[in-house]
């Protein structure tokens, strides 16, 4: 049982760890994504759109072709959150609308776009339930890698995941690398800390920002791809992807805006997420308080890197302010 | 000779809007050298050199560096030439070490390698004895390490050609001892330094070549070695102007705000008030010169209750009651309380002084909404006097329910002195009232603070303009480096005495070490 709820608290931490990836990367650049639960749904839908185009146009599901199966549904989420990243780009870095108000709306448009065009494709497969479902494709996202089944238990819990789960933690380590070893990391964080002295410094400042902006969203998309191909099993049904969004965010405070962190993060979020559905006779009210879990760990750790102080754990300095050249 | 030549301006000139900031400024900085730009706030210092570092683009005139004519467009294209600019505002990210600053933005073809980039810092400091830790973080430094910083920075990029904006302003004399040492270091080692001040003794003591600016003019250049204080004073401030400003004899003058002694330090250990004493008289304007953040600032706040000190006390002597109550450490609300009239003009207008949103009845209110008896607002009272200020001092405005940051800087500037005067106070300070304002403006203010002075109010006047300081005030009280260098009579002292005394009290400080 223990393996069990370590494999279940990883797969539910997935999507966590690539939000708030995606997150990190946008927010080192000092723009605060509160769009990131509405990127998530669009990576999510966009991909679930494309598969099912994909899957439809087959006379024979037992006849997809595994590649174009991950392909194609990889490609059109991508698509689909960058977009959504652009527009937030556009609006916070080229007008500089408020981030706060901006994310927000994106948030609400991710989710209502999410809604209406998986409601169009419910309604296009004629189903009683209120679902679609991708099996075929699933199962092919869903493939552990070799000898998982071998290896007894190191195989379980290391090896038994689909390959999305090892992407969010490549990812994740790749991201850290890059922003604390390389020159790219480097002029991206004193972007976020103070865009002016980048400037004076010779760093084009909106170029960094819309890159780490778009190509966090990208990141976040997946995590919404990740749940519907692989957690959910291909199985689309509007809001079903619930607060995993906001969760990302608060993994991004939990995590101290450290990727490598968050790794470990978005596991233990991932635990307290479905540790009450292993309890046995757990009442209802009981279970909600667990789901609260997360958020309450989200608060403390603010709490307590707010006491300490120390420079090092606090929010890149220029997060969530326009960025004005002509007033150096 | 002439080959050596590192950088030379010709007839540069640069005008923002109508006002000319530098007009036909010719000058050389020869390598091996360090040239001193001299002049007083807003003589065109920094405009200038802002110019040489890619910051502003001039409207006219020739850079030329090494014998052959450049285009300067940019940070980036300065910095191509070998020009390295450290200004007075360090631009460093608080969060990352030394090291990680000075490479900030570097765009080399080569490989990221920290540990490379850390030695050649490290060879950096040393040849030209630099004291800093390359690892140690921004926010961890004291200004001086921070100023090390910047200074390496643009060595690490190849500058041969340094341009310091006011180096010496944010440190302690230790400190800049230090800081001249490295300078005769990089000299030695064939660099052209510039370093932009208004501080004489430093230019005596540092400098080959002074050139002096003058209200965006050039003055001239030269050798230091040739000349001497006065000399610079009199190129420094000019000639006198008259102004023909009213001014009438004092009377029942008694001491009615009594300071002793005060002392402020800031977070850096920096003194911007040192023992700072004097009175202001009833019926007196006393005004305050000295170079621009010498603790004019500090000294009026610490007076209205918005600054703390430490050490020291405030005396007000209260002409109704006869009592002499200390202000040091009460709020402005307490101070109001314990029946002291105090109006505060401040430098800066809409931002301590007006909301700028809020229309012209609103900003009256912000005195005296405390006196409304019920929990609604009662608009009646600010209302005639909004009028009436609008009315006798000609505010230029569509109504009175105009928002104030609509109006032009002179109507903003007659509606806060309005606002402060119509409480009748004891004591009335003003912040550069008439900076930015034009010249029948001005001279509307002048006649306010002289109004007050004939009812009996202690005025407290800080100005830049000396020529405007000998003319309107009965003293003048120096202030240099948060010290008080002497207070002089209005009617009998000169510019240069003036211009002296602004200079003088660092140099006793460095006379100290």
């Amino acid at each position: 049982m223990i393996i069990t709820i370590i494999q279940r608290a990883v797969m539910q931490g997935t999507p966590l760890l690539l939000g708030s990836t995606g997150e990190i990367l946008t927010e080192k650049s000092g723009h605060l994504n509160l769009g990131i639960p509405g990127i998530m749904y669009v990576g999510a839908i966009s991909g679930v759109a494309g598969s099912f185009l994909y899957e439809n146009s087959l006379a024979n599901p037992a006849a997809i072709n595994p590649f174009l199966a991950v392909f194609i549904p990889l490609i059109c989420s991508l698509l689909g959150s960058v977009l959504m990243g652009l527009i937030y780009c556009f609006l916070t870095v080229t007008l500089r609308a408020n981030q706060n108000v901006t994310g927000l709306a994106l948030t609400t448009f991710g989710i209502g776009i999410g809604n209406f065009f998986g409601g169009s494709l419910i309604k296009l497969v004629n189903l009683d339930v209120p679902s679609i479902a991708l099996s075929t494709t699933s199962t092919i996202f869903k493939t552990p890698l070799p000898f998982a089944d071998k290896l007894g238990w190191f195989g379980d819990i290391f090896l038994s995941y689909g390959f999305l789960v090892y992407v969010a933690i490549i990812v994740a380590i790749l991201s850290s690398f890059i922003l604390n070893k390389t020159r790219t990391g480097l002029h991206l964080r004193a972007v976020g800390e103070s865009p002016e002295t980048a400037d004076a410094a010779g760093i084009n400042v909106t170029k960094y920002k819309y890159l780490s902006t778009c190509i966090g969203s990208a990141i976040a998309g997946l995590g919404g791809l990740y749940y519907v191909m692989d957690y959910a099993n291909g199985v689309w049904s509007n809001n079903g992807f619930g607060d995993r969004g906001w969760l990302s965010i608060a993994l991004v405070i939990f995590s101290v805006w450290r990727p490598s962190v968050s790794i470990l993060g978005s596991i233990l979020f991932g635990f307290l997420y479905v540790i009450p559905t292993y309890i046995p006779n757990i009442s209802v009210s009981a279970k909600k308080l667990f789901e609260m879990l997360p958020y309450v760990v989200t608060i403390i750790v603010l709490i307590i890197t707010s006491m300490r102080n120390k420079k090092e754990n606090q929010p890149p300095a220029a997060l969530g302010l326009p960025y004005f050249r002509e007033e150096r | 000779m002439e080959k050596n030549i590192a950088l030379e301006l010709k007839n540069i000139t640069k005008t923002f809007g109508s006002v000319v900031a530098n007009k036909n400024i010719s000058l050389q900085v020869r390598k091996g050298e360090i040239l001193s730009i001299l002049g007083e706030n807003g003589s065109g210092k920094t405009t200038l050199m802002n110019m040489v570092s890619g910051i502003y683009f001039p409207d006219s005139g020739q850079i030329f560096a090494d014998g052959k004519e450049i285009v300067i467009a940019s940070p980036k294209d300065a910095f191509n030439h070998k020009i390295g600019m450290i200004h007075q505002h360090f631009k460093l990210v608080d969060v990352f070490s030394a090291a990680e600053n000075i490479v900030l933005g570097l765009a080399d073809e080569k490989k990221f390698d920290m540990p490379a980039y850390v030695e050649k810092i490290k060879e950096i400091t040393e040849q030209y004895g630099f004291e800093l830790d390359p690892h140690k973080k921004i926010y961890e430094m004291s200004v001086s390490e921070k100023q090390t910083v910047e200074i390496i920075k643009v060595l690490f990029r190849g500058a041969d050609i340094l341009i310091l904006d006011e180096p010496t302003a944010v440190l302690t004399p230790q400190e800049t001892v230090k800081l001249f040492k490295v300078l005769r270091n990089m000299r030695d080692a064939g660099k052209a330094i510039i370093i932009i001040t208004h501080k004489l003794h430093e230019v005596l003591s540092l400098s080959d070549n002074v050139a002096v600016l003058r209200k965006g003019e050039y003055v001239g250049t030269v050798k230091t070695a040739e000349t001497n204080e006065s000399e610079l004073t009199e190129m420094m401030v000019g000639k006198k102007v008259s102004l023909n400003i009213e001014r009438s004899e004092p009377t029942n003058c008694e001491d009615r705000l009594i300071v002793e002694n005060i002392k402020c330090v800031n977070r850096d250990g920096i003194k911007l008030l040192d023992n700072v004493s004097f009175e202001a008289r009833s019926g007196e304007i006393l005004g305050i010169a000295g170079i621009a953040g010498s603790g004019q600032r500090e000294l009026l706040e610490a007076i209205a209750g918005l600054q703390h000190l430490d050490g020291g006390s405030v005396f007000y002597n209260n002409p109704e009651t006869g009592e002499k109550e200390n202000l040091r450490d009460k709020t402005p609300l307490e101070i109001r309380q314990m029946g002291v009239r105090l109006a505060f003009v401040p430098e800066d207008r809409l931002g301590m002084g007006l909301v700028g949103n809020m229309d012209i009845i609103d900003n009256m209110m912000l005195r005296s909404y405390k006196k409304g008896k019920s929990m609604f607002l009662q608009r009646k009272s600010p209302k005639t006097l909004a009028e009436k200020i609008i009315e006798s001092l000609e505010v230029v405005t569509p109504s009175a329910t105009t928002p104030v940051r609509r109006l032009s800087g002179g109507n903003v500037q007659k509606i806060l002195v309005g606002r402060e005067i119509a409480s009748s106070p004891t004591v009335l300070m003003a912040a550069y009232p008439v900076r930015g304002l034009d010249i029948n403006s001005s001279y509307t203010i002048y006649n306010l603070l002289n109004e007050q002075k004939q009812k009996g109010a202690a005025v407290i006047f800080v100005g830049e303009d000396l020529d405007v300081l000998i003319e309107l005030c009965d003293r003048i009280m120096v202030i240099g480096s948060g010290r008080i260098t002497g207070i002089v009579d209005g009617r009998n002292t000169t510019k240069e005495e003036i211009g002296i005394l602004m200079t003088k009290s660092a140099e006793d400080k460095g006379d100290e070490q």
